[in-house]
């Protein structure tokens, strides 16, 4: 568990300028964040949704399921409180008003409440350990430093958000199509990134094997800052999974957005790491002689153009898959890997706010993800104003969300994600209590 | 009686197997020199087979390599005089070694591994029909595709095999595919009553059988994208089906390991204490040499050397870290768990740790917030933080087997670095000429722990016959020698630590209980 905690610290970890008016703007945060978690923050959804079902009044709710869940609060000054759990959603409520907490994680559901974890390890059998969570992914626009030009680091923007969406569109159509689930939520991060939870219960009780597995699944990427070739592709075809993601959305994003954004052949330095992809070097500096000597076509799509009709001309048999393999370097998802392997591992929740850009974690559709804008994203600040825009008038705490721009957000998370959800989770409620009861009808009639 | 399964048929079925699949301990009497001597030789003798496996895939082996391997350790470790009495030995064997691999995680991890290895080579061994067998006993109740479902999915069945490389025969064989299919699912109804002799049906069809399973059944076949997956379900062919076995064992097995140590820990352990238990730790003790959580003779050191000691013992893996650490004033999470808790196997103190990374990380970020996010991480690897578990350094095998990703530097240079990259770093270290050509064909034939052997060699001048296996041995094996060379040491015949590994029959007199020769019943696991 320790070990997560450590990747988990790595978010953070991350360099940036620390300036003083940074500090003075978070003291200031902090007081929004209060009027934030007082009137905004929709702990009922996420108790609804920590709950699957279990929050209701059917024989078959498993009552004790969402205390069972462990939350962990970081506070002021990097104060982090693990283990944290709640008897329901009011306990959830006053526990973050009080604490108001700058990040909210959510970890697995333990087989015990996590926090009276002590007092059942004293029997030494190791009897407490998770036993239900999300499948989650975490993907760092940091992961994709070698391939950006526009920001680096923790930066994000209009230019390299187009990489974010490659990775949601992909993956998304992989989860539904390949691994058949239904329940997934996508997340913007806050700053450089974003979250995916998938929520069907077939996803939550995954061994760490299984969650290995789908990982590996995505897995293509081999990085280091060592080794030139990022993305190796063997075998004469690719597998169906690599070659719809090529054909449906990768190619695409390469030619018609990244290659432009990025401008990934106009200058010596960019191009060359590139040609770097192409094992024959003699090809390789063929075209970079070419490229160098002819002012005539400079284009992106011009110098595309004739690196493709060189790899796929028939000449060099071994160099067919290049295309390919270039095209999967600056475009296919990079995931962090550790975080989807392992039950017990932290994600930051949803509708968090991010203390070092002001953003709160809103959701994404998947269907629009090309659209969304990292910086467009609705921040503390700006809820705020517009709170305080409404003036004193004493107003329902709906009415209240709904003048601000989180409204949008928190319905899209209630009408395509927690209610469909809700709504499976009771079919699936039913039809194992029937069963249950079919079951034990018969062992009666045995008797 | 069931696991005894295949003694109980042997007598009127040949073609049974002795693959056994370990579901219940034997109910036999056991001397207590068989008892130590079985395990030994299943776990770490010269010969013996796990620890054959454990190198074998720390080297990098290719599936068909380690078939080879498997196939041989096995032979040669688990003979013996009384050919009636092989199972009873596996299985002795066996369920000893889970006693002693019970009682912790790590060990858990380990031994499941490796048995699950183990158990997947003599699976693919076996025949067909003792295949289908075990399929039978796990009980794996899969259905083969009908021709509706098939035809529709036939395209991308053709394409994933074709992407694994199993190209020509398998496209025809799926032409021919629907005759074969009406043959087979006649067959496979009768699986059991085994009315017709199937081997030579399913030579002939293997490829073109499909069974659609959950995809939680087959993760090492997700994993490598080796199955086509629609809707939650994985299609696998019926050359495939190994891995579903596999994982059913492992699974099995794991659960079985947390039940045993629960035993162990409740009664086991307090009943036998004069008795099994010292045999059990003494076991386990040695298991894969020692873990360098603790600093040895060689390995103390401080601050002030530490830069002259990571240009002189440190191996390449961590001079290179140490190098891009001070230059950098920076490394990831993974670097700096790999670095760190080599030095602190070397001896580096917390205190000098922390004074070690603080130097180096405010020159970027300033002290700080050194301080306040990474000094937590420098203390935990300490166990001073969290649930304090004192970490114990990173193997080669671990090393070698880490994805590093973009920024990162930790990983295995022999595997992780490109050709030039690593060509360049060697020459830096002052390996040059047939020494390099050397280390570099190693590397080729994926032998990264040899090719590190080699550099050490080359940079040391002196032999190493025990391998590399830690880069804290590494460190303890360059300091000795180094050390030696300037002052005489008369420590030459002294027992060293990180040399058990390689003695054949660690186990000394007085860890033998002292009741011994009396009967012991291994069904008390």
């Amino acid at each position: 568990m320790t070990m997560e905690e450590n990747i988990d610290e790595r978010d953070d970890m991350q360099i940036d300028a620390h300036s003083l008016g940074n500090q003075q703007l978070n003291q200031f945060s902090f007081d929004y964040l209060k009027v934030y978690y007082g009137k905004l923050f929709p702990y009922a959804d996420i108790f609804r949704w920590m709950s699957y079902g279990n929050e209701g009044k059917h024989p078959a709710c498993d009552e004790s399921f969402f205390s069972r869940r462990e939350f962990s609060f970081t506070l002021e000054n990097d104060v982090y409180l693990r283990f944290q759990s709640f008897k329901g959603a009011t306990d959830l409520e006053n526990s973050i008003k009080e604490k108001c907490p700058h990040k909210i994680d959510i970890g697995p559901v333990y087989n015990v409440d996590p926090s009276r974890r002590h007092a059942y390890a004293q029997g030494g059998n190791n009897v407490f350990m998770p036993v239900e969570r999300e499948l989650i992914f975490d993907i760092d626009i940091t992961e994709y430093d070698d391939v950006r030009y526009c920001c680096s680091g923790s930066d994000i923007c209009l230019d390299c958000w187009p990489l974010m969406a490659v990775a949601i569109k992909v993956m998304d159509t992989v989860l539904r199509d390949d691994f058949g689930f239904n329940h997934i939520l996508w997340v913007y991060s806050g700053r450089r990134g974003v979250h995916c939870w998938v929520c069907d219960g077939r996803a939550r009780r995954l061994s760490n094997e299984q969650r290995s597995s789908i990982a590996d699944y995505f897995h293509v990427y081999k990085g280091g800052e060592n080794s030139l070739k990022k993305a190796s592709l063997t075998g004469p075809v690719l597998h169906p999974v690599l070659g719809r993601a090529y054909k449906d959305v990768l190619i695409e994003y390469f030619e018609k957005k990244l290659m432009q954004k990025q401008r990934l052949f106009s200058f010596e330095e960019r191009y060359q790491k590139i040609l770097d992809i192409i094992p024959d070097k003699s090809v390789a500096s063929e075209i970079h002689e070419k490229w160098q000597a002819r002012r005539s076509s400079t284009s992106e799509e011009g110098r595309w153009d004739q690196l493709k009709s060189i790899l796929q001309s028939g000449k060099h048999k071994a160099l067919r898959r290049c295309v390919e393999e270039i095209v999967f370097t600056y475009t296919y998802p990079r995931l962090d890997m550790e975080v989807s392997k392992h039950m017990n591992h932290l994600l930051k929740a949803p509708f968090c706010v991010h203390p070092k850009t002001g953003r709160v974690c809103v959701p994404i559709d998947p269907n629009q993800c090309e659209d969304f804008d990292p910086t467009s994203v609705p921040t503390l600040s700006m809820l705020i104003e517009e709170l305080n825009a409404g003036g004193l008038q004493m107003d329902t705490k709906n009415g209240e969300l709904e003048r601000t721009s989180l409204a949008q957000p928190i319905r899209f998370f209630r009408s395509s994600f927690l209610q469909p959800l809700m709504k499976s989770c009771k079919e699936e409620m039913e039809s194992a209590y029937n069963a249950k009861i079919q079951q034990s009808g018969k062992s009666s009639f045995n008797w | 009686m069931e696991i005894i399964r295949s003694q109980k048929k042997t007598s009127d079925d040949e073609a049974a197997s002795n693959l056994s699949l370990y579901r219940r301990a034997p109910d036999l009497e056991v001397r207590l020199d068989d008892f130590e001597l079985y395990a030994i030789d299943r776990l770490r003798g010269f010969y013996a087979v796990l620890r054959g496996i454990s190198d074998g895939l720390s080297r990098g082996k290719r599936p068909d390599e380690m078939e080879k391997l498997v196939n041989e350790l096995w032979k040669t470790s688990m003979r013996h005089p009384d050919a009636t009495q092989l199972i009873n030995k596996d299985l002795i064997s066996h369920f000893v070694l889970r006693l002693v691999y019970c009682r912790t995680e790590e060990l858990r991890k380990w031994f499941l591994s490796m048995e699950t290895t183990l158990f997947r080579y003599r699976f693919r061994l076996e025949n067909p029909e003792s295949q289908r067998m075990l399929m039978t006993e796990f009980q794996l109740p899969y259905k083969a595709l009908s021709n509706a479902e098939y035809e529709s999915v036939k395209d991308k069945l053709v394409q994933v095999s074709r992407s694994i490389g199993q190209s020509s025969n398998c496209v025809i064989n799926v032409c021919v595919g629907i005759y074969w299919r009406i043959l087979v699912s006649a067959m496979l109804s009768t699986l059991n009553s085994r009315v017709v002799d199937p081997d030579a049906i399913v030579d002939a069809v293997v490829d073109t059988i499909f069974f659609k399973v959950p995809f939680e059944e087959v993760p090492e076949l997700v994993a490598n994208r080796r199955v086509f997956l629609l809707k939650g379900n994985a299609y696998v062919a019926m050359n495939q089906v190994a891995s579903i076995v596999v994982s059913h064992f492992r699974s099995n097995l794991s659960k079985a390991l947390v039940l045993t140590n629960r035993k162990w820990t409740s009664t086991i352990k307090e009943q036998e204490k004069d008795r099994l238990t010292p045999i059990v730790e003494a076991l386990g003790s040695s298991y894969l040499g020692p873990d360098y959580s603790q600093p040895t003779e060689f390995t103390n050191i401080s601050l002030k050397d530490i830069d002259q000691l990571a240009n002189s013992s440190f191996p390449l893996c961590m001079r290179h870290l140490f190098n891009k650490l001070r230059d950098d004033h920076h490394l990831k999470h993974g670097g700096r768990m790999q670095l760190g808790l080599f030095l602190k196997g070397v001896g580096l103190k917390l205190e000098d740790a922390l004074a070690f990374w603080r130097a180096e990380f405010s020159q970027k970020i300033g002290s700080e917030r050194f301080d306040k996010e990474y000094a937590y991480a420098v203390r935990h690897n300490y166990g001073k933080e969290g649930k304090r578990t004192d970490y114990t350094p990173y193997s080669c095998q671990k090393i070698i087997s880490v994805n590093p990703s973009v920024g990162d530097h930790h990983g295995c240079p022999y595997r992780h670095f490109s050709e030039e990259n690593l060509r360049a770093a060697l020459a830096k270290m002052g390996v040059a000429g047939h020494a390099m050509d050397d280390v570099m064909d190693k590397v080729k034939n994926r032998h990264y722990q040899v090719a590190c052997t080699m550099t050490f060699e080359a940079v040391h001048a002196a032999s190493c016959d025990a391998g590399i296996n830690h880069p804290n041995q590494y460190f303890a094996q360059s300091r000795k020698l180094l050390e030696s060379k300037v002052v005489i040491s008369e420590s030459r015949s002294k027992a060293r630590p990180d040399l058990m590994f390689f003695n054949p029959h660690p186990a000394s007199p007085n860890m033998k209980p002292n009741v011994s020769n009396l009967p012991c019943y291994t069904n008390l696991i």
